[in-house]
């Protein structure tokens, strides 16, 4: 019997222990991915639609189950007896403390062979340099022409073409038919990447089948496939089965699309953006040309500016308003000198009117004029009886000399 | 500037709009006659409707090889 020690170590409760397991396989680097081969047994499938089996050779077994999620693809053909290679993690299943492989997928034991061949072929390859990325060309955003390669009959095609016409069907497609599986279907696929190749203007090539078996996509890995999608100088899209599958034509296509509608997709764009592009590309010539109108206005008001400045008009203008003032001051100096002489005139006229000896009659005066129209200016010219002629303003009176005429002493005539 | 001057129903819709996007740089750019810049902004216009064009009228245009990989048959759809 064991001697307890003295002071015992903690025990740990199954459940700890358990999830210390489970945390410690889910970490390790081969559990959480690995191959099993071996022959299904205890298969059942409830109707949670999850599936449980076992894996065994001759001496051991391994619990397995598929969650319904994975279950669809993986889980067909699956019965008891089959050999089989299950993909997967393992863990623990911690009510019943057992462990179990996870399984992600299923395929039937041989194809393991099959796979093998797929690594050798892809490291002679990669080292061939066929899958560089520095290898992969641009794939064109608005393609004019694509081409494809697939068959003719099948739902890829379908489901291409419709992706096509719905996002861009401005786009012209060169169909190249060719097998997409069985013995031809390497051969005739190369042929035809090749062909389109020899097409004028071909912008891109999609390279599609549909989802299928291992097998049935096993095609798109033969070296002839790989080569010719290497060799294209056309881009080339794959789109070869589901999301998971992967194919040499994949590695070495210039870019991988999980699915042939996908592949669509990345060929073409969506015409939503293209029409989005080029309204704005039409806004932007709008106001390139008003920007330049405007400007183009703005050069003008300045030139012109800048030219009536130079312009002989303008002397002509500053000319004439110069002669206009010149004229002016002209009339005003006419009018001046006319004002003067008007009065000047005036004053003569005055002065002429005072001299007029008529004028003088009116004050008063009076000429006196003989017989022979003299006009009597001394008493010298008179004579006692004489006939005189005196002229007064309103008519003549006719006079005699009385008396002797008398002449003025000193002092007594008149001043004058 | 020099021109390929093709006439714009038989460019592809890539080319055409290249053209466009050339055009609108040029006149980005400035530093045209007016009368050029009034020239290529009625080509540019041209090209914008073409361009529309195509996208409202398009109809997916299929050809097929012929299966046989002796030359090309063409079969309009």
């Amino acid at each position: 019997m064991l001697q307890p020690p003295l002071f015992p170590a903690n025990s740990i409760s199954v459940s700890e222990l358990t999830r210390y397991l489970r945390e410690w396989m889910e970490s390790d680097e081969l559990l959480r991915d690995v191959w099993v081969q071996g022959e299904i047994s205890n298969l059942s499938r409830p109707s949670s639609g999850h599936i449980y089996f076992t894996i065994k050779d001759e001496y051991s077994a391994l619990k397995c189950v598929i969650w319904r999620t994975s279950a669809g693809r993986a889980s067909a053909n699956l019965q008891s007896g089959l050999a089989v290679e299950v993909h997967g993690y393992v863990s623990i299943y911690e009510r019943d403390g057992a462990y179990q492989l996870y399984v992600d997928t299923v395929r039937p034991a041989g194809e393991g062979s099959l796979f093998q061949e797929f690594l050798r072929l892809k490291a002679r390859l990669e080292e061939e340099g066929l899958f560089d990325a520095a290898r992969k060309k641009e794939i064109p955003q608005v393609p004019a022409r694509i081409g494809i390669v697939t068959s003719p009959s099948g739902a890829a095609l379908q489901d291409i073409l419709n992706t096509l016409r719905r996002r861009y069907p401005l786009v012209e497609v060169v169909l190249a038919p060719a097998a997409v599986q069985g013995e031809n279907a390497p051969a005739e696929l190369a042929a035809s990447i090749e062909r389109l190749n020899r097409e004028p203007g071909m912008d891109v090539i999609i390279v599609a089948r549909g989802g299928g078996s291992l097998e049935d996509l096993w095609a798109f890995n033969d070296e002839r496939v790989v080569r010719a999608v290497a060799a294209s100088h056309v881009p080339i899209i794959s789109g070869v089965g589901h999301e998971t599958d992967f194919t040499l034509t994949d590695f070495a296509a210039d870019l991988r699309a999980p699915t042939p509608t996908a592949a669509a997709e990345q060929a073409v764009p969506d015409q939503m953006d293209v029409r989005e592009r080029l309204l704005g590309t039409q806004r932007r010539l709008k106001d390139a040309l008003s920007g330049i109108a405007r400007e183009e206005k703005l050069n003008l008001a300045e030139i012109n500016r800048k030219l009536s400045q130079a312009s002989p008009l303008m002397r002509v203008r500053s000319d004439r308003q110069r002669l206009d003032e010149l004229a002016g001051r002209s009339l005003t100096g006419l009018q001046h000198s006319f004002e003067i002489k008007k009065t000047q005139t005036y004053g003569l006229d005055q002065r002429l009117k005072a001299l007029n000896p008529y004028g003088v009659l009116k004050r008063g005066y009076a000429i006196v004029t003989n017989g022979a129209d003299e006009i009597i200016r001394s008493v010298d010219q008179t004579f006692q009886n004489d006939a005189l002629t005196i002229r007064i303003c309103d008519g003549v009176v006719p006079a005699r000399v009385s008396d002797e005429p008398r002449k003025f002493q000193a002092g007594e005539e008149c001043n004058d | 500037m020099t021109e390929k001057k093709t006439e714009i129903k038989n460019l592809t819709y890539e080319q055409a709009f290249a053209e466009l996007e050339t055009i609108v740089d040029t006149l980005e750019s400035g530093q045209l006659p007016l009368e050029q810049a009034l020239s290529l902004y009625e080509r540019g216009q041209l090209l914008a409707q073409f361009c529309g064009n195509l996208l409202d009228q398009a109809e997916l245009k299929i050809r097929e090889l012929n299966p046989a990989g002796k030359g090309a048959a063409e079969e309009g759809e």
